[in-house]
This record gives structure tokens, C-alpha cells and sequence, in this order.
């Protein structure tokens, strides 16, 4: 394996939910790689598909749902179609987790120096007392004061950010070498979704640790990722550098995106409106599937579905976004 | 102007003890929690007041105070001149108070879990309609329920859907056009966007605007989300801890924060333009409210705090910056203004 091959890579993903009025399919053809340490950012509305790419990764599809098609792979290594139990040492081990609410990640009848002690001692062969310095050494990092004290404490002890602390520490227990964070801030409040942010971003500089942010709050995106990848109806639509995409995104629906967002800088008398809503997964339009929502499809939107294809500095499915597109006003 | 809504040192206190038999037998003291502790506010006629602070600083407390959901434990609450709670309140006929309190509505977060799913959209923007005195005759109130739907972008074949049937924009907009029925002059929004994706955030929040140009409408707008505050809100409050430690007009606020836990909020909003930079460290949590700092409540966190701020409340206080403060360190001068630029 050489260097230059990516930590994770995608390769033409598609999630089917099979229901008893056909299958309706949750992820469409998505492909996409993240580098040894690089943090993307998934973003896109509710039921866009980014909360189920990132499950897939880590093996925790709930049934019916399904891999049906495509790869994905981890250093080279195919991940996707694993026996549970192999799936299970990846997870933890290579792959950590982080998700929204931190009190239903923890198990509130273990105190969590025995959650991290157990999850240290499923992955890495330690001994107790090993294990248990470790897990105070984790806490200290996470910043939780007095580390040694309250490792004997219950969840129901800590408040949310003190939680969410807790549950990074819990995802970086084996040094993984991704982490799937699945709107990490999104319950918590703003002082305190700073302090998280903040953390994981100085983790994952001092560990080499990729994570993949799975968000809605463009916001944290901003300030986080490397790259960002926009999807829509189960689709990536646009992908590309943070900085690139967020200044000059090529896709109507990032443009879109972008501009609905109130900002504290510009003040604007209304903000950028995408009429409609997502459509449902079992009313997926066709060709381009943002195009009735799209102030300026064409003919071609209504009838061919569009590749991601260069254009400026990010790669857009967009059949007009490769010409020069004039910015949205 | 003249102000639509007053609150005069409005208080709300709660008691969360332990039922009578553990304190007899536990020796457990009494919890009383300090959920709105003297909050002085006016809101002028047509004006946005926008109301920001954390999980539990007591803005939604303030919300249902105002509708008359808790009565305050202290302090008066006027509306277009009527007391409705407090000292003045008895002596005002009830009959007022009930055509005062009939032109506030409320709007709430969660449009999954403020609409009857038993009931059709028409039934249930009819509904305040129905409750009102003088009733209108059938025909008219269909009449004025398909007015209503057209006015927040509904179709009046919608009436006879279901609220399952809509997506969470949609189900806000119902709860909008459930609000305008009784044609209120004051709406309270308790984080009304809170549970909507951006793109539908953008088109509620742009009917909230052209329905208050349309019908002159008057907002308290309670939201964690200061960009929304900002771009809604004429006036800004922050609360801290059951206090107003701020307000101030929106663009002073915003520009030039005076109190250190504004400062402190600004700071740690994500902002779009800030790609990969880092901002100002945020450190410390929301004390418990049950067993509030001594002093001004936001010393334990504040850079700035002296040994007055650990015993004395401070008060509201003009600032130089056009609002008003509560902290001693912008009041002797410790804290110099921050000057309006960068952003």
C-alpha cells in the first residue's frame, strides 16, 4: 500500500430499505475518500442520506436497511461486507463513534471509568490497572477536572458538554485512525458546542485522527473541516474544499444552502429561500433530483441525471455548474 | 413609540423540593428554583424583540409568563397599557384582561408536538376562532381559515389534510396561521426555527418578516441562535441565569458587546467566514440554577470578575453603547467598550 492511498475510501455506495410498497433507496451511487487526518464535513437537510453514509461506515445499518451495492474500504481493506464480529473489532478498534446525544451513547448503570476500562480492554491487551490509567489520562485530555475522582461517577453526574467529553474520550479509547461524529454538537448549546468543537479538532491534530463530521450546522463545518461534500436525496451533489465550497459553491443547491444561512456579519432584508422541501425517498424526481426546486433548471435536469464533474475549485453535479456560473446575489 | 408590552421586575420562582415525607425523613431543605429572578423589559408596537441565552437561563420562562401560562411570583406584566399580572392587575375588569390576553398568541418550537394529529389543518386553525365569544356564523369561518392558509403560503385544499401529512416547515407555517386567527397584535415565538433544516428556517423566518410589514406585527422572539436573533430582532435581551445582563439594540449588540457574557457568546457562534480559523477559548458551564453564584452570577466564568462581583448583584445600567448592562466591571470602567470593528 502506498502512502498516497486514502485512510477510508467510498466507492459508489448505495443504501436500499426494502418496504412492503417497493425499495426505496436512501443512498445513491456515493463515493467519496477521506486522507489519513484530514476532517470532512458531510452536510445536507434531513433526509439527505448523510447520518445513514456515515452508519454504513461503521457497520451499524438498522434493518431492513442494506448495503446494495458498492465499497468501502479502509486502508485498502473491504469493510462493508465483514462477519459481525470482525465488523465489531474494526469498530472501536479503527473506526470510533461519536453521536448527537451523549446520554444515550453512555450506559447509565456503569459508572464510566468501567466503560472506558472495558472498551480499552476489548481492543488493546491491558491489563485492569493499565487500562484504568489510561482512561483517567484519556479524561484529562478530554478536560474533565479531577479526572481521577470522577471516573467513578455515573453519566447521570455529568452535564452535556461534560458528556460529550466522555464520549469522545470513550471514540478515542484504541486510537482509532477515523472517527465518524454524527452531529457531535448539534445537542448541545452554543458556549459549550464551541468548547467540543475545539477539542475534537486539537484531538485529532495531536492524534493524526480523520474523522468524517456528519452536520447541519454550516457553522461548525466553517470551522472544522478540511472538505465538505453537500449531499441531496441521497446524493453528493457537490464536493470540495471547505474554504471553496462555503465562499463560491457551484451547485444551485449549495448556493441555495449557503445563502438561507442568517449571518451575524452581512445583514441582509431576507434571506435566500429554496422554495419546497427534500423530496420523500419514495418520490424521488427525476433526472437532477433538485431541479423543482431549482430556479434554474433546464430541460436536460428534467430528464438526465448529472455526474459530479469539475467545476471552479469543487466538483458539482450540476448540469450548468461547469460553465462559469455568476454568483447568486 | 409607545410600548406594547411592559415587564416590571417580573420574577418566577419554582419549588422542585422533595415531596414532604423525604425532607421530613431525609432532613432535605426546601429547593426553590429562581427560574426568572427581576427581569425588566418593554417591547414597542411593531418592533422584534429577540430574547438569546442557554438551555435554562429562563427564556421560555419569560415566554409563558407574558401568555399568562405561569403567573409570576413577583413584579407587574402590562400589556397595551392593561396590567395583567401583578399589584394593578385586580383592580383592572377581567373583561380586559381577557380582550388583552386574546390579542397574544404564541408559536412554539416543536410543530411535531403542537398540533393535534387527530385533527384536520382547517380544525385546527379554526379552533381559537371557535373559542372566541363572538362566534361567526360556519360559512364565514371557512371563509377566514382559507384566508389564512393562502396568508403563510398554504393551499386551501390543505384544510382538509392532516398534520402528518406535512413536512416540519409546513407544520410551522399551520402554527403561524393558528396564531394570526384571532388576529393578535403580539406573538411570543419560543425558538420557532429550532427543529427546522436551514433552507426552511430561511422560508419561515422570511414569512414571520412579511407578515409583521403586512399586519404590523409585534414579536418577542426567543431563540439560542444568535445569527437568527440577529437578523430577526430590532432589540436583543440576553439572559443569564433567570437575569437580563443585556439589551441593547441589535446592531449595537452585535457590533459592540458590552457585557463579558455577550462577549463570550459572540465569540463561540461558528461563523461562515471564519473557515478554518480558531476563535477566543470559551471556558466554564452554566452553573446550576438550584444553587446560583453569589454576586453577579457570571463571575465564576468572567475573566473580568473582582471581589465585588462575587457579592454583589449588579444591577441594569445605561451603557454608553445605547442599551443597557448589568455588570461592574463595564460600570467602573474596568472593562473598556469593545470597539466595533473586526467583524
Amino acid at each position: 500500500m502506498t502512502a498516497s492511498a486514502p485512510l477510508l475510501a467510498v466507492d459508489r455506495l448505495r443504501i436500499e430499505f426494502p418496504t412492503r410498497r417497493g425499495t426505496l433507496v436512501a443512498v445513491h451511487d456515493v463515493s467519496f475518500e477521506i486522507a489519513r487526518g484530514e476532517v470532512l464535513g458531510v452536510v445536507g437537510e434531513s433526509g439527505a442520506g448523510k447520518s445513514i453514509t456515515g452508519a454504513a461506515i461503521i457497520g451499524l445499518i438498522d434493518p431492513p436497511g442494506r448495503i446494495a451495492g458498492g465499497e468501502i474500504r479502509l486502508e485498502g481493506r473491504r469493510i462493508d461486507a465483514l462477519p459481525p464480529a470482525e465488523m465489531r473489532r474494526v469498530r472501536g478498534r479503527e473506526i470510533g463513534a461519536v453521536f448527537q446525544d451523549p446520554l444515550t451513547s453512555l450506559n447509565p448503570l456503569y459508572t464510566i471509568g468501567r466503560q472506558l476500562v472495558e472498551t480499552i480492554r476489548t481492543h488493546l491487551s491491558t491489563g485492569e490497572a493499565e487500562a484504568r490509567a489510561r482512561a483517567i489520562a484519556l479524561l484529562e485530555e478530554v478536560g474533565i477536572p479531577a479526572a481521577s475522582r470522577r471516573i467513578d461517577q455515573y453519566p447521570h453526574q455529568f452535564s452535556g458538554g461534560m458528556r460529550q467529553r466522555v464520549v469522545l474520550a470513550l471514540a478515542l479509547c484504541a486510537q482509532p485512525k477515523l472517527i465518524v461524529a454524527d452531529e457531535p454538537t448539534t445537542a448541545l448549546d452554543v458556549s459549550i458546542q464551541a468548547q467540543i468543537i475545539q477539542l475534537l479538532k486539537r484531538l485529532c491534530r495531536d492524534h493524526g485522527t480523520a474523522v468524517m463530521l456528519v452536520t447541519h450546522d454550516m457553522g461548525v463545518i466553517a470551522e472544522t473541516a478540511d472538505r465538505v461534500a453537500v449531499m441531496y436525496a441521497g446524493r453528493i451533489v457537490e464536493i470540495g474544499p471547505a474554504a471553496d465550497l462555503i465562499h463560491r459553491p457551484r451547485h444551485p443547491y449549495s448556493i441555495g444552502l449557503m445563502g438561507s444561512i442568517p449571518s451575524i456579519g452581512g445583514s441582509v432584508e431576507r434571506l435566500v429561500q429554496i422554495d419546497g422541501a427534500m423530496p420523500r425517498l419514495d418520490a424521488v424526481p427525476s433526472g437532477c433530483a433538485f431541479h423543482p426546486r431549482c430556479p434554474r433548471a433546464i430541460e436536460r435536469c428534467r430528464r438526465e441525471l448529472p455526474e459530479l464533474r469539475p467545476a471552479g475549485a469543487t466538483r458539482a453535479a450540476c448540469w450548468l455548474a461547469g460553465s462559469p456560473v455568476e454568483q447568486a446575489a | 413609540m409607545s410600548a406594547l408590552v411592559r415587564l416590571t421586575d417580573v420574577a418566577r420562582t419554582f419549588d422542585v423540593s422533595a415531596p414532604w415525607l423525604d425532607r421530613a425523613l431525609g432532613g432535605k431543605a426546601r429547593a426553590l428554583l429562581r427560574a426568572v429572578d427581576g427581569v425588566s423589559f418593554e417591547i414597542p408596537r411593531g418592533e422584534t424583540l429577540g430574547l438569546v441565552g442557554e438551555s435554562g437561563c429562563g427564556k421560555s420562562t419569560v415566554a409563558r409568563l407574558i401568555v399568562g401560562l405561569h403567573a409570576p411570583s413577583r413584579g407587574t406584566i402590562e400589556y397595551d397599557g392593561v396590567a395583567l399580572a401583578g399589584p394593578g392587575a385586580d383592580s383592572v375588569p377581567a373583561g380586559r384582561r381577557r380582550q388583552a390576553r386574546r390579542s397574544m398568541q404564541m408559536i412554539f418550537q416543536d410543530p411535531y408536538a403542537s398540533l393535534n394529529p387527530r385533527w384536520r389543518v382547517s380544525d385546527i386553525v379554526a379552533e381559537p376562532i371557535l373559542a372566541q365569544d363572538a362566534r361567526p356564523p360556519g360559512a364565514a369561518i371557512g371563509e377566514r381559515v382559507r384566508g389564512l392558509l393562502a396568508q403563510v403560503g398554504l393551499a386551501a385544499a390543505d384544510g382538509a389534510k392532516y398534520p402528518h401529512q406535512f413536512s416540519g416547515g409546513q407544520r410551522q407555517r399551520i402554527s403561524i396561521a393558528r396564531a394570526l386567527a384571532t388576529e393578535p397584535a403580539f406573538i411570543v415565538c419560543d425558538e420557532p426555527t429550532s427543529a427546522l433544516d436551514v433552507s426552511v428556517q430561511a422560508q419561515v423566518l422570511n414569512l414571520m418578516r412579511d407578515l409583521q410589514r403586512r399586519l404590523g406585527l409585534t414579536y418577542l422572539f426567543i431563540s439560542h441562535n444568535l445569527a437568527v436573533v440577529h437578523h430577526v430582532a430590532d432589540r436583543v435581551g440576553v439572559m443569564y441565569l433567570g437575569r437580563i445582563v443585556e439589551i441593547a439594540p441589535t446592531p449595537s449588540l452585535f457590533a459592540a458587546p458590552a457585557h463579558p457574557y455577550t462577549r463570550m457568546l459572540l465569540d463561540a457562534v461558528p461563523d461562515l467566514r471564519m473557515t478554518g480559523t480558531a476563535r477566543t477559548a470559551v471556558t466554564g458551564e452554566v452553573p446550576n440554577p438550584l444553587d446560583p453564584p453569589s454576586g453577579c452570577s457570571f463571575h465564576p466564568r468572567c475573566p473580568f470578575a473582582d471581589a465585588r462581583c462575587r457579592s454583589e448583584i449588579p444591577m441594569l445600567r445605561d451603557a454608553s453603547t445605547g442599551g443597557k448592562v448589568a455588570c461592574h466591571a463595564v460600570d467602573e470602567g474596568r472593562l473598556a467598550p469593545r470597539t466595533p470593528a473586526v467583524r
